[in-house]
């Protein structure tokens, strides 16, 4: 918990320091060619950045600790504000991926164990091994090729049609459109989904998959699965019930990092699909030159990385009988 | 029980080495691939049909050859300002290799030292080469190139920079733990025992022992390396648009995918043989060179 | 003289992987039931894989060249795989050598002991806790109830190996086939585990191949022996028989090299290099013949 916490103010102070040395002055990007000195003066003295650099960091810091992460210099509205209406799509786009990549996974993984040495067995691999090669950038373009222009089944771009999207409560689209039981705008936001998850989720699913394929294959040669299939167990009882839950250990550690690299691959692929969530902001902001944008996203990216991992060792505990019952 | 105190990367001979690499199928097709890019990037302005940057309006979004309004010449067709694919994608291949081959040698380099540093000495060099990792990891690595690229200001100089900005860490940690698995072994503490010098011991006994995963690594970065390219391209802060890079076309090929999908396609197949390519050959290398996967 | 329970004829099998190396030579051995008959020799001279291909588990780098394994008169090596399956697990079972690796960690001991029960015999989820309790006290496992509701790492080894011949004896087989079932435990609790293994096999009248490579184990349990070198049938007899009077050099000096199973205190004394060169000739005269 200590080290998490020293490594988000590592991320703060090194950000704060990259920004700073930005070349482009972010106030005359903003204001009109008419504006006088004294009206920049009066800019530079709203955003602090008339102060020293240590001022402003000391500054900064403790309205960040107070939820205060300031305004945005492009949008001109609150930086806390802006995240919070973005954040809650780039984690529902997240969550759908990491669930579609480990269960995709976790399927292939099971069905390669029960097909070992069989000639299915090579083809499996041979399509893993591609799925491993291919980043999410090239996987996010092909589908736009495929299923966006050669056979255009999906929408290209956004989180949802706006013509037919109702107005919604919370920023959690696809949440509340569940909840409330609206299924045709459940149905949009999903088929505007389908593409990014695919993208974002595939090299998870082909890590998944390679890595619980193993664990599987070791625990299959254990005596206590032998002792089951003497039972009369059949094969895919014997890998669902005997060998998985003792092979997860290492997936679920790989998934927890392999998530935190998923994250921040939705910076491009949101960007690729126009889907309006942070990442998509994020680029938007950095060519903007909107520092305070910068630094709230950025940070929120870091703690966010820092609660999957505390989250992942907490899961691994909980989910290992040994230690769990210790 | 002697060899045991023998450093493997010794006990080695070259041409056992030699054979195991060639006797790879990964490596041959890897290796094959990046020698026929390293061949088109050195003669692109030969075999390119045309000038990457002339354009003409008269022959824009010209489709490949073989379809409708296809133009002789033109065998993959021509952009919305009607240059010729072919010949950017050709030429763009020099752009990709210069940052493969810079860009993932400076990252080796630099997560190599502080790695072996943090791995042979421990202490605080760990434990402050560690903090400084995770702080790194917990930056989305795409937004910060894209921030780096912003502070740098854009150019070749810039992407090269945020990638070994970056990627350092993917060579640091894995040659810290790599480091601290060959730091326990015997024929460390036999070095020890002799009287070597601690230096001596991690450059010499260490090192060629950490080379093999080492240039697999390397290989997999270049893959990598390519692809952040792409990326900064695609955002519009690697190059001018004037110069051929494949992220720049494929950025090009996205906004006007609808009136000419070989724009986006073809630097796309490229930059996907590419990443394939340098993926086999760093799996391949690790494959054969290991001697513990060795079989 | 009652008819075999397990009768092998002339079993002879090679290993694919090391260039169709001889696994077994022509074995032959018969079981009565109720019998305990034990499989010696050391790493390598075919117990293992004799065992192996009783309980229709051998692996696929090895192949059978030739012989039979009868059990009631049915060929275990020529079953189709769903009469196989119906056979093994309820009657023949396995006692495995290691309890470590042999007890799923993730799942409850009631689990594991009782879908077999459920699986084989059709009993119903009640039915076969109360048979799993009940079995457990018959290996003297102390507070059922609680072990039922451990995971496997709550108990120690010796517990666990109870467990495991709890689950062989459960489905009521006719032939339990033990693997070297006091290997991996401490010397104290090998006495305690062979006793209840003789204990269990003569309340049931369940026949049991016993496979170890200790002469002494032999001595506490067996009826019958068969000692193998490199999967040929060196000497085959009554326990008593055997150790009394042993009839090969090889058996003698495995009896001398002891821990004596008469004189534990003894020193050892190792099996002189030239039996061994004697064995090695006599089985490739043997296999010009």
């Amino acid at each position: 918990m200590l080290t998490a916490f020293v490594t988000l103010i590592g991320v703060a102070i090194v950000i704060f320091c990259l920004l700073r040395i930005v070349p482009g002055d972010p106030v005359a990007m903003m204001i009109s060619p008419s504006a006088t000195p004294a009206d920049i003066a009066a800019l530079r003295a709203r955003y602090g950045l008339d102060l020293g650099l240590f001022q402003q960091f000391v500054i900064w810091f403790k309205a960040v600790t107070a939820g205060d992460f300031g305004a945005s210099i492009s949008l001109r509205r609150d930086v806390v504000e802006l995240i919070g209406e973005r954040l809650p799509a780039t984690l529902e786009l997240a969550f759908a991926a990491l669930v579609f990549g480990v269960l995709a996974g976790g399927t292939i993984a099971v069905i390669t164990t029960l097909l070992r040495r069989t000639p299915l067995e090579a083809v499996f691999e041979f399509l893993n091994g591609l799925f491993l090669a291919v980043p999410d950038f090239v996987w996010a373009l092909a589908l736009v090729l495929v299923l966006g222009v050669a056979f255009p089944v999906l929408p290209l771009s956004g989180r949802l049609d706006p013509a037919s999207a109702p107005a919604f409560v919370t920023p959690f689209y696809l949440l509340e459109s569940l909840v409330r039981l609206d299924f045709a705008t459940f149905s949009d936001l999903v088929a505007h989904m389908v593409m990014p998850v695919l993208a974002l989720g595939l090299p998870l699913a082909a890590i998944v998959a390679r890595i619980l394929k193993e664990s599987l294959l070791e625990a299959m040669g254990q005596d206590y699965v032998l002792l089951a299939r003497l039972k009369g167990m059949s094969p895919l009882r014997l890998v669902l019930q005997e060998a998985l839950r003792n092979a997860v250990g290492p997936t679920l550690t790989l998934t927890g990092v392999q998530f935190t690299f998923m994250i921040g691959g939705t910076v491009i692929i949101e960007r690729i699909f126009a889907y309006p969530g942070l990442g998509n902001m994020a680029i938007d902001a950095v060519i903007n030159r909107d520092l305070p944008l910068i630094q709230g996203i950025v940070l929120i990216f870091g703690a966010l990385f820092i609660l999957i991992n505390i989250a992942t060792d907490a899961l691994a505990v909980l989910l290992d009988p040994r230690q769990a019952h210790g | 029980m002697a060899d045991a105190a023998l450093s493997p990367a010794f006990s080695r001979a070259g041409g056992k080495t030699l054979r195991a690499l060639l006797g790879e199928p990964r490596v041959l097709f890897g290796g094959g691939f990046v020698l026929l890019m390293i061949a088109i990037a050195l003669l692109a302005p030969v075999i390119a049909p045309k000038d990457p940057l002339e354009q003409d309006l008269m022959l824009g979004t010209l489709p490949p050859a073989g379809f409708d309004g296809a133009e002789a010449g033109y065998l993959l067709g021509t952009d919305d300002l009607g240059r010729d694919v072919l010949s950017r994608i050709l030429h763009g291949t020099r752009i990709a290799l210069i940052v493969a081959f810079v860009a993932a040698s400076l990252s080796a380099l630099i997560g190599t030292a502080l790695g072996l540093a943090a791995g042979f000495y421990r202490g605080w060099t760990d434990r402050i080469v560690s903090r400084l990792v995770d702080i790194w990891m917990s930056f989305p690595p795409v937004l910060l190139s894209v921030l780096l690229v912003a502070v740098f200001g854009p150019g070749l100089h810039s992407v090269i920079a945020a990638i070994v900005i970056i990627d350092w860490t993917r060579f640091c940690r894995v040659v810290r733990a790599e480091t601290i698995r060959q730091a326990g072994l015997d024929y460390v503490t036999a070095a020890e025992t002799v009287g070597f010098s601690r230096p001596h011991i991690l450059l010499r006994e260490i090192l060629p022992n950490v080379v093999p995963i080492l240039l697999a690594l390397v290989s997999l970065e270049m893959g990598i390396a390519v692809t952040v390219e792409a990326i900064l391209s695609f955002v519009g802060l690697s190059l001018s648009s004037d110069t051929p890079t494949w992220g720049g076309m494929i950025a090009q090929g996205r906004q006007i995918v609808y009136q000419g999908w070989w724009v986006l396609v073809f630097p796309l197949i490229a930059l996907f043989s590419t990443v394939l390519a340098f993926n086999q050959l760093g799996n391949g290398l690790r494959l054969a060179l290991d001697p513990v996967m060795r079989r | 003289m009652t008819s075999p329970l397990l009768s092998i004829k002339a079993l002879s099998a090679v290993s694919t992987r090391e260039a169709h190396q001889p696994v077994l030579r022509a074995v032959s051995l018969d079981l009565r039931p109720g019998e305990v008959h034990g499989l010696v020799g050391e790493s390598g001279a075919g117990k293992s894989t004799i065992a192996k291909a009783v309980l229709g588990i051998l692996p696929r780098t090895v192949k059978v060249t030739g012989g039979s394994v009868r059990f009631e008169e049915r060929d275990l090596l020529t079953l189709p795989p769903r009469a196989l399956r119906d056979i093994m697990g309820r009657e023949i079972t396995l006692i495995p050598q290691d309890p470590q690796t042999a007890l799923n960690p993730s799942r409850r001991i009631e689990g594991q002991l009782t879908d077999g029960l459920r699986l084989r015999l059709g009993l119903s989820a009640a039915a076969a806790r109360a048979r799993a309790l009940a079995l457990l006290e018959e290996v003297q496992i102390r507070d059922p109830e609680r072990v039922l509701a451990s995971y496997p790492h709550q108990l120690s080894g010796g517990m666990r190996q109870r467990i495991l011949i709890a689950a062989a004896f459960a489905p009521g087989p006719k032939l339990v086939v033990a693997d070297e079932p006091t290997t991996a435990l401490d010397v104290t609790v090998q006495k305690e585990i062979l006793r209840l293994i003789r204990r269990m096999q003569r309340a049931h009248d369940t026949a049991v191949i016993f496979v170890t490579h200790d002469l002494g184990v032999v001595a506490k349990i067996c009826d019958s022996v068969t000692l193998l070198y490199a999967g040929k049938v060196i000497e085959a007899g009554t326990t008593a028989a055997m150790l009394e009077r042993p009839a090969h050099p090889y058996t003698r000096a495995l009896i001398a090299a002891g821990p004596r199973y008469d004189r534990p205190e003894a020193s050892l004394t190792p099996v002189p290099d030239a039996i061994f060169r004697q064995l090695r000739q006599d089985i490739e005269q043997t296999e010009r013949a």
